[in-house]
């Protein structure tokens, strides 16, 4: 069932459209994510739907209530983790989370949650004694004292080390499984990849397209690729042959043959027929990163 | 507790823990007093104060310093810390909105500022047997007033300013001119006289301090002026106020 309903929202800054008529839904339990370059428009959707931000068009619907119109009773519900909002140095990690839990009818458990997200021994630390990583822990963990029942994280990874960046994808997914709804706002495409059951790609205020992981990176291409050593040297012809196979090139000693669907299978099947093993068998398929390029016309990292 | 009340027990933490707003804000006027007060000459009766002494001609100057940092200095740079790091925007976030916080912190320095207040002339009295205030309704009003106008003009600061340092630049320039104006530079007496007659109409308004603090009651029009300036800032800051 749909948690989050949003139809073509529109957004200008002056005579700048910044989100362009974007409609998407968001099921209950879910993890979306908005996938997108800087500037593409993703902050400000997700601000909409928080109503930190009022729309020029479109309608938005968050658990039924209106976000602009029904804004305070939304933020009962509705935890906002926020790219770049610091908190005064000298407040306490404990007296962080005791203070914003005091703002909610329903807090949650501030000792279990301080102990889920790692903080457990820095109670006393003050804000701006934490490293990057506890910051932004601290961070996600106010936009859930509130016990809500949908988050909106945006972009919480970035500047975190890699081993940071990990730990916060798993508490994400353990939030998840305590059935919180969860919008990821990122341009991070392991991220995307990794943590999202669909995810809108975002450009120019547009949605260029809104699938599973999978299912947009089989939008681009269904090419696979299957790399391999062969233990006897074979001719092309007997891989060409094969209806799933589109070319075969050689590199050294590796074999490299392109094709469709089953590729993998169908290579196997023929190489073994024919007694020759394959060493060092890879298989390559398009990835996410490739994905976007396709669809934006756009690389991600920059 | 109320989302209010922890917020104000949470900032007087903040402003406490602040070594900068704890012995400035509340404990340099008292030492500028105790200071001026140690030099012997400043605690006898002079012609130039119509036979008063200078450490009871000054007291009410160093209340002026007391409102002055607390409301000039430390409310407007906390609040445009608080705006330029995303605090307020994090609020907005909340159920609760960010006009709670700036509630908080204005009562969080207002107690400051009477504390330091009640500080001086406590100290003033036990040290150097200034005598406590006479007029004791008019001091009351005119430090009211006073106080309110000088808060308004920092929260007016803090609206206006887009950052942190120009909040700081701002409010510095406001400081200096209240504190000339007050008399904390240059002891009143010794300015020419338009410059003093002016400092009658700068907040937090000298003279109506002295002259209650000496038992007369309060000229009415400086009175007025002072309500005037808090009225006029805290509409303008209220209107202009900027969250993020």
């Amino acid at each position: 069932m749909a948690i989050i309903e949003v139809e073509d929202l529109v957004k200008d800054y002056g005579s700048f459209r910044a989100v362009d008529g974007i409609s998407f839904e968001v099921d209950e339990g879910e993890i979306f994510g908005i996938l997108g370059p800087n500037g593409a428009g993703k902050t400000t959707t997700v601000e909409c739907v928080e109503g930190l931000r009022s729309r020029d068009g479109g309608s938005v619907k968050v658990m039924g209530l209106d976000p602009e119109r029904d804004g305070a009773e939304l933020k009962q519900v509705l935890g906002i983790q926020l790219q770049e909002s610091r908190l005064p140095d000298r407040i306490r990690v404990g007296e962080a989370l005791d203070l914003y839990g005091s703002f909610y009818r329903q807090r949650a458990d501030t000792d279990r949650l301080i102990e889920k997200l790692g903080l457990g021994g820095k109670r006393k630390t003050p804000f701006g004694k934490l490293s990057g990583g506890q910051q932004q822990r601290l961070s996600i963990a106010l936009a859930l004292v509130g016990n809500p029942r949908v988050a909106v994280l945006d972009e919480l990874t970035t500047g975190l080390d890699p081993q940071a960046r990990r730990d916060t994808w798993d508490l994400i997914e353990q939030v998840r499984d305590s059935g919180v709804t969860i919008i990821l706002v990122t341009h991070f495409m392991d991220e995307a990849e990794r943590l999202c059951d669909r995810i809108a790609v975002v450009d120019s205020g547009k949605i260029v397209a809104l699938d599973t992981p999978a299912g947009l990176t089989a939008r681009v291409s269904e090419e696979q690729r299957v790399r391999f050593r062969p233990s006897a040297a074979f001719p092309d012809a007997l891989l060409l042959d094969l209806p799933e196979v589109a070319r075969v090139e050689r590199s050294g000693s590796h074999v490299v043959v392109t094709g469709g669907e089953n590729l993998l299978q169908a290579v196997a099947s023929v190489l073994a027929r024919n007694h020759i093993v394959a060493a060092e068998l890879r298989v390559e398929q398009v990835s996410l990163d490739d994905a976007f390029v396709a669809l934006t016309g756009k690389s991600l990292d920059n | 507790m109320s989302a209010l009340g922890k917020l104000i027990q949470i900032e007087s933490r903040l402003f406490l823990r602040d070594p900068m707003s704890f012995t400035i804000g509340l404990l340099l006027p008292t030492v500028v007093l105790l200071g001026l007060g140690a030099v012997p000459m400043l605690r006898e009766p002079s012609e130039d104060m119509g036979g008063q002494r200078f450490i009871d001609y000054f007291a009410p100057s160093t209340i002026v310093m007391a409102v002055g940092v607390i409301g000039l200095t430390n409310l407007p740079a906390v609040l445009a810390t608080y705006r330029e790091h995303g605090v307020l925007r994090r609020m907005r976030t909340t159920p609760i909105h960010p006009a709670k916080l700036l509630l908080a912190q204005l009562v969080v320095n207002i107690g400051a500022s009477l504390a330091s207040v009640l500080l001086v002339i406590v100290a003033g009295k036990l040290v150097f047997d200034v005598p406590l205030p006479q007029h004791a309704l008019g001091f009351a009003i005119a430090f009211v007033l006073g106080i309110t106008a000088v808060f308004a003009l920092g929260m007016l600061v803090a609206a206006v300013a887009p950052t942190t340092r120009s909040a700081t630049g701002l409010s510095t320039i406001l400081f200096m001119a209240t504190m000339f104006f007050g008399g904390v530079y240059l002891p009143r007496f010794m300015l020419p006289d338009a410059i003093a007659t002016a400092g009658d109409y700068v907040p937090p308004g000298v003279q109506s301090l002295l002259d209650a603090w000496t038992g007369t009651a309060p000229a009415v029009v400086p009175l007025l002026v002072m309500a005037a300036t808090a009225i006029a800032a805290g509409a303008v800051a209220a209107r202009i106020f900027k969250w993020e």
